[in-house]
């Protein structure tokens, strides 16, 4: 797995988590474990699609740098087998 | 295909659970419909992203032997959500009724609905490559249909003992005092 695979599995990984902790703490607001945990992932995750974004290109529509090109349709889908 | 447009599928899934947010008065109950609904959206886009994977590459005469042949004098590969029979999806394949215990029940029936589907599904697919993403799905029906009864819990813990359960808390109750 090359550095751009790795932390596109990391972004994945803990985009899961957080997804999963997010219902949770929508029926557990105050559970201070899950709170914890959300706090540490969040962090990892948003240090992961920065780097990621800063080297290999936009995850996110908001974060495209128009650099004289459009960079946001370079990439391929998802579903067109590279996920 | 089913698990798209189907009645049972993710697209009813996404805007039974979307659609009856905007009643619900709980915070609680208001956040789980939106964030399960949400993700339901992005099951959506991974069911589609598998029929699309299975199909693209079809030729006329696999099409003929798979039975697809009449989808796709309509379609041809496009996706259009429509279950597994061939019936186009409906509203009325889901209800929001604006009271949330009638909502809550109905969605965590969905959801075990949506599981046993993907149950019928695991039995007869043993492509690895399909089978891991349709087991992950499953699971997450199960961790949905745990919120939603944590929500239902929510909603009865809040509730009058006297109304446990008689009328609507979200609009009978200023009704019909």
């Amino acid at each position: 797995m090359d550095n751009r695979e790795k932390l596109f599995a990391c972004i994945t990984a803990t985009s899961f988590v957080l997804d999963d902790l997010r219902l949770f703490l929508d029926t557990h607001p105050t559970d201070r474990e899950a709170l914890a945990h959300w706090e540490k992932l969040q962090k990892v995750r948003n240090e992961a699609v920065e780097e990621y974004t800063k080297c290999y290109g936009p995850i996110n529509s908001y974060d495209v740098d128009v650099n004289n090109k459009w960079a946001w349709i370079e990439e391929p889908w998802p579903w067109e087998g590279r996920c | 295909m089913s698990q798209f447009g189907g009645p049972d599928g993710e697209l009813a899934a996404s805007q039974r659970y979307l659609s009856q947010r905007y009643s619900t008065k709980n915070k609680k109950v208001a956040a789980i419909l939106t964030d399960i609904g949400t993700e339901e959206l992005a099951h959506m886009e991974m069911v589609c992203a598998i029929v699309h994977q299975l199909t693209r590459d079809l030729t006329p005469q696999q099409i003929v032997e798979s039975g697809f042949e009449k989808y796709y004098v309509d379609h041809t590969l496009a996706l259009w959500p429509q279950s597994a029979g061939g019936i186009p999806f409906n509203s009325c394949f889901f209800q929001s009724k604006g009271d949330p215990i009638t909502d809550l029940v109905e969605d965590m029936a969905a959801e075990q609905k949506a599981r046993t589907t993907y149950d019928n599904i695991l039995r007869l697919v043993h492509d690895q490559d399909v089978c891991d993403p349709i087991k992950f799905l499953r699971k997450r029906e199960i961790i949905h249909f745990q919120r939603f009864g944590e929500a239902l819990r929510i909603i009865q813990d809040e509730l009058d003992r006297k109304n446990f359960y008689a009328i609507n808390p979200d609009f009978a109750a200023d009704q019909c005092k």
